[in-house]
């Protein structure tokens, strides 16, 4: 039997979750053609490489299908409601590092806090007859913390991508997303609120609490944790 | 599973005693267009009901409860006065609890009576209490009215107290409205440099919101920034209405004592007076009937007058066995241009199953 470890399966995630690994004494590899999802492990024995989308790692880790996989806090938090029970996080890795956001158009000089986006959400609902939509991928971080705030009259729209600039085509008045320098918000004339810092991201390896473990493979996850954390 | 058909036994059972009380036998569809209920509730909904979508029809939620089906097919037509009541499974999504039922019976009465709001809240507080005679339940009894009647009465600005009474459901935002009106925390710096010009306004003007707007919410600002904050007495006077919780009887005398420094809630209180005349009338020991004032603000933000619930003492970890209210507003929010008060509530036989079971073993 052996230990299944979901890693991202491309791009630069993929590459420093290597390196990560690499530092660490272990080597992973893709195998086989370059469009070939498989990989190999070597520097311990018992450790098979599965190679998924990041996205979907929190899914299979949550289903007890990988014991162990790499993948971001967001999608870990949007994706497991119960995470704290299905998986536990075994180390941050120091890369990938985004954080979630509220973004409003800097030409709102009178919103800086949730307190001012409440206020502009039913105002902007009385005027314009539909609530306040918030453009983003991450509908249940972003309600939970909304609601938490008490913020109210406004909608979430889902955009999968290219979300900055929802606000210019006017399918949404703000957005809820990932951002590392802010860089991509200025270019769209968007400014984050001053509370509106939803969460706070970066790869994270995670162990699944509900796969099943044999003797030998928790005999392997001890060797492979005591290399991580050396 | 067994004790679903034994529910389902229980909720045609306690259908036939709100149709022999003059209910009238109404079914809904169990899917319900998610937009009515999502201009009602907000987003929030969304993690408490299950949507689903065809291309057709856009957003369907699997319905979280009866009222608003019910009141919308009152509204298109139903005579008047009328009484109703229903049996059937409603659906709420569970993201972190796995003992709650993410599906369960409820049977309701509902009544749409303009003659006598205080008979009308005695017979649903009556009607219900008999059906769950026997059990081991605290009833809880509150009046949001009464609230709203205070936030009305402050001597305050209108754009505060329409900023409060929206979220008088909401009591954390309240609170922190209620701090800024009163001048008790400091202004934000964003907002002390926003109302002294000294912002930059040569960003492009983007997204629908227009420009417009921000200026007049700027004016806004402005003229809030001049009103006084919220005097003393009648600060006082909220916080000690909201955390009244007493037997009937002295939180009644306790809120008229409040009503020297909030004379708004005076109306309200009369009307709280009439239904407990009522609910004696009907022979409810109204003496040792639980009020507490704040009652009914964490919950679905429909009710706006009378609001009960009963509660399984010994098991805090159950939801409420059975829960109503009066919600005259959501018959003009959803009646186009119609409006009647309105009073109802819902019962859950799964529940009084669990209990009857443990009082038996």
């Amino acid at each position: 039997m052996t230990l299944k470890l979901g890693v991202p399966s491309k791009g630069r995630l993929m590459e420093k979750t290597f390196d990560w690994f690499a530092k660490r004494g272990l080597q992973l590899s893709r195998t086989g053609s370059e469009r070939e999802y498989a990989g190999a492990v070597e520097g311990i024995d018992g450790v098979e490489l599965v190679l998924l989308s990041a996205g979907e790692i929190p899914r299979e880790l949550a289903a007890g299908n990988i014991h162990l996989g790499v993948t971001g806090t967001d999608l870990v938090h949007e994706k497991l409601a119960r995470w704290e029970q299905e998986v536990e996080e075994v180390a941050e890795m120091g890369f990938g590092f985004a954080d979630l956001i509220l973004a409003v158009p800097t030409c709102w000089v009178d919103v800086e806090t949730l307190e001012d986006l409440d206020a502009v959400a039913a105002a902007f609902r009385a005027e314009h007859g539909h609530r306040l939509r918030v453009a983003t991928k991450y509908h249940r971080l972003v309600r939970e913390f909304l609601t938490d705030a008490g913020v109210a009259d406004y909608q979430l729209v889902d955009s999968q991508g290219a979300t900055e600039g929802t606000v210019k085509n006017e399918t949404a008045e703000m957005v809820a997303d990932i951002t590392s320098t802010g860089e991509t918000l200025r270019a769209n004339h968007l400014k984050i609120l001053g509370d509106g810092l939803v969460l706070k991201s970066q790869a994270t390896l995670w162990r699944s609490r509900v796969a099943p473990y044999s003797d030998a493979e928790k005999a392997t996850l001890k060797e492979l944790r005591d290399k991580i954390v050396s | 599973m067994s004790s679903s058909f034994k529910s389902i036994e229980r909720a045609a059972l306690l259908r036939q005693r709100f149709e022999i009380a003059g209910g009238q036998v109404v079914e809904t569809p169990m899917l319900q267009p998610a937009g009515t209920l999502l201009d009602l509730y907000g987003e929030d909904i969304r993690a408490r009901a299950y949507v689903t979508s065809d291309a057709l029809r856009g957003e369907q939620m699997l319905r979280p409860d009866f009222t608003v089906p019910v009141v919308q097919q009152h509204m298109a037509g139903g005579a008047e006065p009328a009484r109703y009541t229903y049996a059937g499974e409603v659906f709420r999504r569970q993201e972190h609890d796995p003992d709650r039922a993410n599906e369960y019976v409820q049977v309701g009465y509902e009544v749409f009576d303009r003659a006598d709001a205080a008979e009308a809240d005695a017979e649903v507080f009556a009607l219900f209490q008999l059906q769950l005679r026997g059990l081991p339940l605290r009833a809880a009894t509150g009046d949001i009215g009464i609230l709203m009647a205070a936030v009305d009465g402050l001597s305050t600005t209108d754009m505060r107290k329409s900023a409060l009474r929206r979220h008088i459901w909401r009591p954390r935002r309240f609170r922190a409205l209620l701090d800024r009106f009163a001048g008790r925390v400091e202004m934000p710096e964003s907002r002390k440099a926003l109302l002294a010009g000294e912002v930059d306004t040569s960003a492009p003007a983007i997204g629908k919101r227009r420009i417009a707007e921000v200026e007049a919410r700027i004016a806004a600002l402005k003229a809030d920034a001049e009103a006084a904050p919220i005097a003393d007495n009648e600060l006082n006077a909220l916080e000690t209405l909201m955390a009244v919780r007493e037997t009937l009887p002295f939180a009644l005398e306790q809120m008229r004592d409040i009503a020297v420094d909030l004379p708004s809630i005076l109306p309200a209180l009369d009307r709280l007076q009439a239904r407990v005349a009522a609910l004696r009338a009907r022979g409810i020991d109204v003496d040792s009937l639980d009020f507490e004032a704040s009652y009914g603000r964490t919950s679905m933000e429909y009710y706006d007058g009378f609001v009960f619930g009963f509660y399984a003492e010994r098991r805090p970890d159950l939801p409420p066995v059975a829960t109503g209210g009066r919600y005259d507003a959501l018959t003009r929010q959803l009646g186009q241009g119609g409006e009647i008060p309105a009073v109802g509530g819902v019962i859950r036989p799964d529940l009084i199953l669990t209990l009857e079971a443990e009082e038996n073993a």
